[in-house]
C-alpha cells in the first residue's frame, strides 16, 4: 500500500477528484444504485466512510477497480458528489505509483480478435498508470 | 576555419561549421562503433536529439545528415530498446485487430501527437497509430512508407508504444495481402518459365564479347533514367 | 442536408453494421453523413480527475478538426464517443485556464476556440428531422416487433451530457414508436453492461448480461437495440459465455438503432447484417416479414 497518511489520503482524493468527500451523509444510495456492488468488498458508501474515517486501507479495496464509472450513483447523490470522481481519484493514486492491473499482452488471443477496440482503450485508461 | 560551438552530453567542443553531426562527433574524438550504418540518411542508425540555447523545443534528427548549428546541446539515441513481435506472415492475415493483437499498446494512445514531433522523416506518426487503432492496415502503409526506423517516435511515447514496429507489420501485411499485384510482372514470369525467351537468352550467352559491347552500347535508353 | 459525422474505432471493425445501416438509413432520410478527416480515437472513457490534461488531448483534437471543417456540429453514432467528446468540450468550456494550457500543447494545431457542438445521431432524429417525419417516412412499419430500449450509461449520465433524462428516459421508445413497433419497458434499461471489464473481468460482464436480457425477455421483449459497440459485444456476444453461466438462458439478439430504423425505412438489411451478430437476427426478421424488401 502507498504509504499515506489519513490526511495525505483525504486532500489526495480530494484534489484529485475535486469533489468535498465530507459532504457525504452516508445515506448508501450510492451503494443502492451499484450495479457492480455484489461484486465489491467495500460497498461505494463505505468507501466514502473510510475516506473520512482516514483509513488507508480503502486502497486495498477492490471496490476502487470493479467501478466501472457508469455514474448510477454520481447521478443519485443527493448532496452532488461525483463518486466516480472519487473512485478514479483512488485508481490514480495506484497508477500513478506503478501499480497496474491490466497486462496487455496477457489478454487471451480469442479476446484479442473479438472485443472492440474501445474495451482496450478504456480497459488501458482505466487500469494501467 | 569557420568553427561553431557543440555540446556533446554537456561538454563544449568547437568543431568546423557545415560539419553534419556524425562528422563533428567524429572530429571530437568520438568513434562510432554503434550508431551509425550507411551515412546517407537511409537506416535510420544516428538518431540523435539535441536543444538549440535559445529555445526549449527539444528537436530530433539522424547525425549522418544533420547539419551543426552554434549553441546546440546533442546526444545520439541510436537505438530504442523495442523488441519486435513474433510472428509468421504466412500465417497472419490483415485483419481489423491484427495490429492491436501483436502491439495491443497502441490502445493507449492519448493522441498527443509527440510522435510526429519527434520523427526526423515528418511522417504523421500519430495519424498512422491513430489508423492502426481502427485496423486501417493500407492507411498505415501509406503514411509510414518512409520510416528508417530510428525509433525516436517509441523513446519519446508517454504511452510505451512501439510505433516503428507497428507501422513495419502493416507494410508486411500491406505488401503481402493489400497491394495490387503487378499483373505485367506475372506475366512475365509465366512467359519466362515457358520459354519464350530461351533462344535469345542462347544467342546472347553464345556471342563474343566484342560483338556483345557493340550490342550493349547500341541498346535503347529510356530518356531521364540514369545514374 | 450534410452533417459532419464522427465515427469512432469500433465503427471500423466489429460494429461496421452500425455505421452501414446508419449511413443508409440517414441517406433515405435525406441526411448524407460525411466522415470528419483525419479523426482520431476519442478516448473513450473521460478524464476523471481534475490533472488529467494528457486525456483530454485526443477528443480536444478531433473537435479543433470540425473546426478546420469550417463546421460547428459534430454527430456521433457510438455512445462512448459521444459521451467522451461532448464532456470533453464542456470541460474546456467551464476551465478557461485549462484550454489554454492545451493548446499551448497543441502548439502544431489551431487554438480550440469552444464554438463545436457535439450531437448524437438521436439528438439530429428527435431534433432536427423529428420523430413525426421520420414515421411519415416508414414504409414498412415493425408492427407487432415488441423492442427493448437499451440506454446504458453514456447516453444520459452525467445529467449535463445526457440526450434525456437519467431516470425515466424516452428517446429511443419514441424512435421505437415512430417505427411502428412496441417499446418494452425494462428495469435494466439504463444500467450498465460491465463495459471494459469484458478484458478482465469476463464473468461480470456475463452476470450484467444475464440480468440485462433476462429482464427484458421476461417483460416480453424480442429484440434490444443499443447505441454503443461496446454495450452490444457485451450484450450480445458475451451471450455465449451467458449461455454457458447460466441454464434455461434463451438468446435475444442485438442491433444497433439504426438498423431498426432502416428496416422500418424499408432497406434490404442485407446491405449491412454481417456474421458481427452472435446471435443472428435473421430467424426474428424473417418471423416479421421484415427481411425482403
Amino acid at each position: 500500500m502507498l504509504e499515506l497518511s489519513s490526511k495525505e489520503l483525504q486532500r489526495a482524493v480530494e484534489e484529485l477528484s475535486g469533489q468535498k468527500v465530507f459532504a457525504c451523509y452516508q445515506c448508501g444510495k450510492c451503494s443502492a444504485s451499484c450495479p457492480f456492488a455484489a461484486e465489491m468488498d467495500l460497498t461505494p458508501r463505505q468507501v466514502l466512510e473510510y475516506i473520512m474515517d482516514g483509513r488507508v486501507e480503502v486502497l486495498n479495496s477492490n471496490t476502487i477497480w470493479i467501478c466501472a464509472s457508469c455514474f448510477s450513483c454520481m447521478a443519485r447523490c443527493p448532496n452532488g458528489i461525483d463518486i466516480s470522481k472519487v473512485m478514479e481519484a483512488l485508481r490514480q493514486l495506484l497508477l500513478r505509483s506503478g501499480r497496474d492491473q491490466l497486462d496487455l499482452l496477457k489478454i487471451p488471443e480469442a479476446d484479442l480478435k473479438e472485443i472492440p477496440q474501445i474495451a482496450f482503450i478504456a480497459g488501458a485508461r482505466k487500469l494501467i498508470g | 576555419m569557420e568553427t561553431v560551438r557543440i555540446y556533446i552530453m554537456g561538454k563544449e567542443y568547437s568543431v568546423p561549421a557545415g560539419l553534419t553531426v556524425m562528422k563533428a562527433m567524429e572530429y571530437a574524438g568520438y568513434k562510432f562503433i554503434r550508431g551509425a550504418g550507411c551515412r546517407a540518411g537511409f537506416c535510420g542508425a544516428c538518431g540523435t536529439v539535441y536543444r538549440k540555447e535559445d529555445e526549449y523545443k527539444l528537436r530530433f534528427a539522424v547525425a549522418c545528415q544533420k547539419l551543426v548549428e552554434d549553441g546546440m546541446y546533442l546526444v545520439q539515441l541510436p537505438f530504442a530498446p523495442a523488441p519486435r513481435a513474433s510472428y509468421d506472415l504466412e500465417k497472419i492475415r490483415p485483419s481489423d485487430n491484427v495490429l492491436l493483437k501483436f502491439y495491443p499498446e497502441i490502445a493507449r494512445c492519448v493522441a498527443c501527437n509527440t510522435c510526429t514531433k519527434s520523427c526526423p522523416q515528418e511522417i504523421q506518426v500519430m495519424d498512422y497509430i491513430q489508423a492502426a487503432l481502427r485496423g486501417d492496415i493500407r492507411r498505415v502503409a501509406e503514411l509510414s512508407f518512409d520510416c528508417i526506423q530510428c525509433g525516436l517516435c517509441s523513446m519519446r511515447c508517454p504511452a510505451d508504444i512501439k510505433h516503428y514496429h507497428v507501422a513495419q507489420l502493416a507494410r508486411r501485411l500491406y505488401g503481402k495481402y493489400l497491394a495490387p499485384k503487378a499483373e505485367h510482372l506475372a506475366q512475365r514470369v509465366a512467359e519466362i518459365e515457358q520459354g519464350k525467351f530461351n533462344a535469345e537468352l542462347d544467342r546472347l550467352t553464345r556471342m563474343e564479347r566484342k560483338e556483345l559491347t557493340k550490342l550493349y552500347e547500341a541498346r535503347q535508353i529510356e530518356e531521364g533514367v540514369g545514374v | 442536408m450534410k452533417v459532419l459525422y464522427y465515427p469512432g474505432c469500433s465503427l471500423k471493425t466489429v460494429a461496421e453494421s452500425f455505421e452501414r445501416s446508419a449511413k443508409l438509413a440517414m441517406a433515405a432520410l435525406g441526411v448524407e453523413l460525411v466522415e470528419l478527416e483525419r479523426w482520431n480515437c476519442c478516448g473513450t472513457v473521460s478524464a476523471l480527475t481534475t490533472d488529467d490534461l494528457m486525456h483530454q488531448l485526443a477528443p480536444i483534437r478531433n473537435l479543433i478538426r470540425v473546426q478546420e471543417a469550417g463546421e460547428e456540429r459534430l454527430v456521433t453514432l457510438c455512445a462512448m464517443c459521444y459521451n467522451t467528446l461532448k464532456r470533453a468540450d464542456l470541460w474546456v468550456a467551464q476551465h478557461p485556464e485549462e484550454l489554454a494550457k492545451i493548446n499551448a500543447f497543441l502548439d502544431e494545431e489551431p487554438d480550440y476556440r469552444g464554438k463545436v457542438r457535439v450531437l448524437h445521431l438521436l439528438e439530429l432524429l428527435r431534433d432536427e428531422l423529428g420523430f413525426a417525419t421520420v414515421k411519415e417516412r416508414v414504409v414498412r412499419p415493425l408492427t407487432g416487433l415488441r423492442v427493448i430500449p437499451y440506454y446504458g450509461c453514456l447516453l444520459l449520465r452525467p445529467r449535463e451530457v445526457g440526450l434525456d433524462s437519467a431516470e425515466n428516459p424516452r428517446i429511443l421508445e419514441d424512435l421505437i414508436v415512430a417505427l411502428g413497433a412496441e417499446p418494452v419497458d425494462t428495469p435494466y434499461k439504463t444500467q450498465c453492461c460491465g463495459s471494459y471489464h469484458t478484458t478482465t473481468h469476463k464473468e461480470i460482464v456475463a452476470k450484467r448480461a444475464h440480468a440485462i436480457l433476462s429482464s427484458a425477455r421476461e417483460h416480453g421483449g424480442e429484440v434490444l437495440i443499443s447505441s454503443c459497440p461496446l454495450c452490444s459485444f457485451n450484450l450480445d456476444n458475451r451471450q455465449r459465455l451467458v449461455r454457458e453461466l447460466y441454464d434455461g438462458f434463451a438468446p435475444v439478439p442485438v442491433l444497433y438503432f439504426t438498423e431498426l430504423l432502416g428496416l422500418a425505412l424499408g432497406l434490404d438489411p442485407q446491405a449491412w447484417i454481417s456474421e458481427q451478430h452472435y446471435v443472428d437476427p435473421r430467424p426474428l426478421l424473417e418471423e416479421h416479414q421484415l427481411l425482403k424488401r
